[in-house]
């Protein structure tokens, strides 16, 4: 990848994670936490983005984020205290930084009116302005465009291009005649500015100057990339060597500058030393006291009065970077013996100037800037406790792993059918590559879990929209956001947790005034949690709301022609009407959980995923929507058996327990149909051969086994002919090599090579469910 | 020899972009993550840092902290110090010159400017 494109991808990366930290900083900032290392982190978030979009150019964040920014600085410094409604305002504007973000990287654009009209809310917080595309903006319209240094100062002489310094190299072609005042003038206008000019520049480098890194020698050879410099040094202050302070400056520097750059760029080379040392510029020939009186000097007294006992020590030349006698050269040579020797507290130090005096030292070349080379590998000293991995090469690798569980079993399996002793070595080599093999396995698929933070963390902004837009008070409350869970998993379940908040909030919990008269706090609780239970991913989606309200879900149902009015039904399987497919219970489509999809779409992602979605509810206290989800959909955890003569998977998270039915528990209800009594309830007894077209002649159930699955809230139980074993499989998808078949999930391939189908239980128990409506179990 | 420079930033992105123009210069990098750590690179590359860029807001030590921390050894009382700042108020830069830094990048940089402020303060 180019390297500037894999960059940008950091940044977007980074992006992400500064908005997470934004938005959870000022949450907790809402809450109370007013430490100001939390307002700090919040800060840095937004700046961070500023910083990089500036880089890449993206004038619209840089814009938006700098005022967001002002306005955090504001409240760092406690310019702006941290009120409820600053908070509200910040939260917004976070919401909409994301939204910037979002557009930069190619999404949606921002809509500009409320992006403008947030940026001065903001403003207003601080008193600020926001700054126009035409003033602040501007300067990121080339996206590396570099602003410099413009504080006050000596370097301050606006005045100086017009003291006629332009005309300064005409004057010997003058012939003695008394220059035109009016024609020097002109001649400083832009069009002959380009033309050469001299400029004299007297330094005096303080102690600063060094002790801040700096080095006189460094800014004689920036002045000599300008053009010719004569450079003249005046060393009268220079004490005895028993008195010399090697980190002091003494010598005053004369430069003379013959150079087609402007004033600027001669200023520009003090940029760094700017009041650390005395500095006058002026072109030559200048009146000294006009221009003196234009720039008084900010904290030291003028050095630079008429020197007539100057006493010149070094005068040389230098046209060209060859020259003889380089003085920079010297001074570096000269300072480095001297930081040698500040190493050495006995030593004596010689003053860095005086070795510039000495004529006959022998000449390095200057030194340049390091030339484009080979570029050395970046060392990266803090030791990165994270790589990012390109997903398709994990995936490459989950795959591979995957036929070599496959391989493994064929190899196991191929050594049993040989009548290897269980001794032997080879078999026991063997056992300890199964071992190997599933350690591999284990480590390969925690290469793909990720926390279900970047799932959790988009809730809250979700919940205020979705809070200001049916008018109710809602605080989020989320727990476990480190569970891990497979990326593809965490990936698909953005939708359903969205769609499951909506729907809390919505419909789950009552406007503030019934809320109040009902006694609980105006303010409603959806809560979004994560855990782990036994080798799966659990999340919970609850309200303290009002709870299923549950004559009127079966009306509705009822009304839809979807349940028959006159059957009754149990708590329970009133609750799990909402999930049946066209059952809504708001009664005008609301924009926000409407959007003509209904809990049925969720239930049905989420069965796709290897899930289970179920409800509970309790009238006046809330409702839990509970979702268990597989932690990887690369392998699973299955029940190997067979009907008719079919080698087949059933997964073992649907399986509760295995049965062997006995003749007085199975109840025919129909040519091929039974229910099945387990410790004194009825359950459909589904014959799996049957189901999948295997046989159309029912089995005897006494000769088979029975599952007990549960799917849901149903239970049913799977008749099968034998159980062979249990193992876990990798999954290989039936619908990418071949197609979707009603009632199997996926394919494996087992350890004699044989392909084996997946059962999808959900299917095969919602398909015979028609058989076992309560209204037939009545009959 | 090629310089090393040493690279303070909390931002992924920044220090990739600087280790991609200082590269590209022929420059050796070794970066770091915030002050703190900076002060330890620096401590443990101490002979081979000849120039430090450092970003000013940074989570555990910041800019300044770190500035004044690195002009506390005297290995580096006069290594020359950009501070990178986007702040376009003086008083950040001026915070950082107080602190000992010897000059300023102001970002965005484009890789030019980088390696001439660079030039001007490195021998």
């Amino acid at each position: 990848m180019d390297p500037l494109a894999a960059i940008r991808d950091t940044f977007f990366q980074e992006c992400e994670e500064q908005l997470a930290e934004l938005e959870s900083g000022l949450l907790a900032i809402e809450e109370g936490d007013h430490d100001p290392e939390r307002i700090n982190a919040v800060f840095r978030a937004v700046h961070s983005i500023k910083g990089g979009a500036g880089a890449f150019g993206l004038e619209a964040l840089v814009r938006f984020a700098h005022v967001f920014e002002t306005a955090l600085d504001e409240m760092r410094s406690g310019g702006l205290a941290p009120e409820d409604f600053v908070l509200k305002e910040m939260l917004r504007a976070a919401d909409l930084l994301a939204d910037h973000v979002a557009a930069a990287r190619g999404g949606p654009p921002v809509d500009e009116a409320r992006s403008a009209l947030l940026a001065e809310e903001l403003a207003a917080l601080t008193g600020a302005e926001v700054p126009g595309e035409d003033d602040e903006g501007a300067d990121f319209d080339i996206p590396f465009e570099v602003v410099g240094f413009d504080g006050p100062g000596l370097l301050d002489l606006p005045d100086l291009p017009d003291l006629g310094g332009g005309g300064l190299p005409d004057l010997p072609d003058l012939g003695g005649e008394i220059p035109d005042i009016s024609a020097l003038l002109q001649s400083a206008d832009p069009i002959d500015a380009g033309g050469p000019r001299t400029f004299v520049i007297r330094l005096k480098p303080t102690r600063a100057l060094y002790s801040h890194g700096n080095e006189t020698a460094l800014l004689l050879r920036e002045l000599r990339r300008l053009g010719e410099t004569r450079v003249s040094m005046d060393a009268s202050a220079l004490p005895l060597i028993d008195a010399l302070d090697p980190s002091q400056g003494y010598a005053v520097w004369t430069v003379e500058l013959t150079t087609s750059e402007d004033l600027d760029a001669v200023r520009e080379v003090f940029e760094f030393v700017d009041g650390h040392c005395e500095l006058d510029i002026r072109p030559a020939g200048a009146p000294p006291a006009a221009v003196l009186a234009e720039a008084p000097p900010a904290a030291a007294p003028p050095v630079f009065e008429p020197a007539p006992s100057e006493r010149v020590m070094s005068e040389q030349v230098m046209s060209e970077p060859e020259a003889e006698i380089d003085v920079a050269a010297l001074i570096l040579q000269a300072q480095a013996a001297v930081k040698d020797l500040l190493g050495e507290p006995d030593a004596q130090a010689p003053a860095p100037e005086p070795a510039a005096s000495a004529p006959v030292v022998p000449l390095a070349p200057a030194p340049t800037a390091p030339a484009a080379q080979a570029a050395p590998p970046t060392v990266t000293a803090a030791p990165a406790a994270t790589i990012r991995v390109d997903l398709e090469r994990v995936d490459r690798l989950i795959d591979l792993v995957g036929e070599l569980v496959i391989n493994q079993a064929v190899l196991a399996q191929r050594a049993a059918e040989s009548g290897l002793a269980r001794h032997n070595d080879v078999a026991m080599g063997l056992d300890d590559l199964e071992q190997l093999t599933r350690e591999i396995q284990d480590s390969v698929m925690a290469i793909r879990a990720q926390p279900v933070k970047s799932v959790f963390q988009r809730m809250p902004r979700l919940v205020r929209e979705v809070a200001a837009a049916v008018g109710k008070d809602v605080r989020l409350v989320t727990e476990g956001e480190n569970t891990e869970v497979d990326k593809t998993v965490i990936e698909r379940l953005s939708d359903p947790i969205t769609h499951m908040i909506r729907n809390a909030i919505d419909h789950g919990l009552e406007s503030p005034e019934k809320r109040v008269a009902a006694g609980k706090p105006a303010e409603g609780q959806v809560k979004l949690a994560a855990f782990h239970r036994s080798g799966r991913i659990v999340i919970e989606v609850s309200d303290d709301g009002g709870g299923i309200n549950r004559p009127r879900v079966r009306d509705i149902a009822a009304s839809k022609g979807l349940i028959d009015p006159n059957v009754p039904l149990t708590d329970e399987e009133i609750d799990n009407l909402i999930f049946l497919p066209g059952f809504s219970t708001a009664s005008t489509v609301s924009d926000i959980s409407g959007r003509g999809v209904g809990m049925d779409v969720v239930k049905r992602s989420i069965n796709a995923l290897g899930g289970r979605i179920s409800i509970s509810s309790a009238p006046g206290k809330g409702s839990v929507f509970t979702m268990s989800l597989p932690l990887t959909l690369a392998v699973l955890d299955g029940m190997v058996v067979s009907a008719a003569g079919q080698t087949l998977i059933a997964p073992l998270s649907n399986i509760i327990e295995t049965l062997q039915p006995k003749p007085h528990e199975v109840k025919p209800i129909g040519p091929a149909a039974w229910l099945m009594s387990i410790r004194d309830s009825f359950v459909p007894l589904i014959d799996v051969g049957m189901a999948l077209g295997y046989r159309t002649e029912p089995v005897d159930p006494a000769n088979c086994v029975a599952l007990l699955v549960e799917e849901g809230a149903t239970r049913a139980a799977l008749l099968v002919d034998t159980i062979q074993g249990q193992r876990q499989v990798v999954i290989k998808s039936l619908e990418a090599n071949y197609r979707h078949v009603p009632g199997i999930a996926a394919a494996t391939i087992l350890g004699d090579g044989r392909v084996a189908l997946i059962l999808d239980v959900d299917a095969i128990v919602s398909r015979r469910a028609a058989d076992y409506t309560p209204a037939h179990i009545a009959a | 020899m090629s310089k090393t420079i040493l690279t303070v930033d909390d931002s992924r992105t920044m220090r990739d972009m600087l280790a991609m123009a200082l590269n590209d210069a022929g420059f050796q990098v070794v970066q770091a993550v915030d002050g703190e750590d900076g002060l330890a690179v620096l401590d443990a590359h101490s002979a081979d840092v000849d120039v430090i860029i450092t970003d000013i807001n940074m989570p555990k030590l910041d800019g300044f902290g770190f500035i004044e921390g690195v002009r506390k050894d005297s290995r580096h009382r006069a290594t020359p110090i950009l501070v990178l700042t986007t702040e376009s108020d003086s008083s950040k830069k001026d915070r950082a010159r107080q602190a000992g830094a010897t000059g300023w990048i102001v970002k965005p940089f484009n890789p030019v400017k980088l390696i001439d402020a660079i030039r001007r303060v490195a021998a």
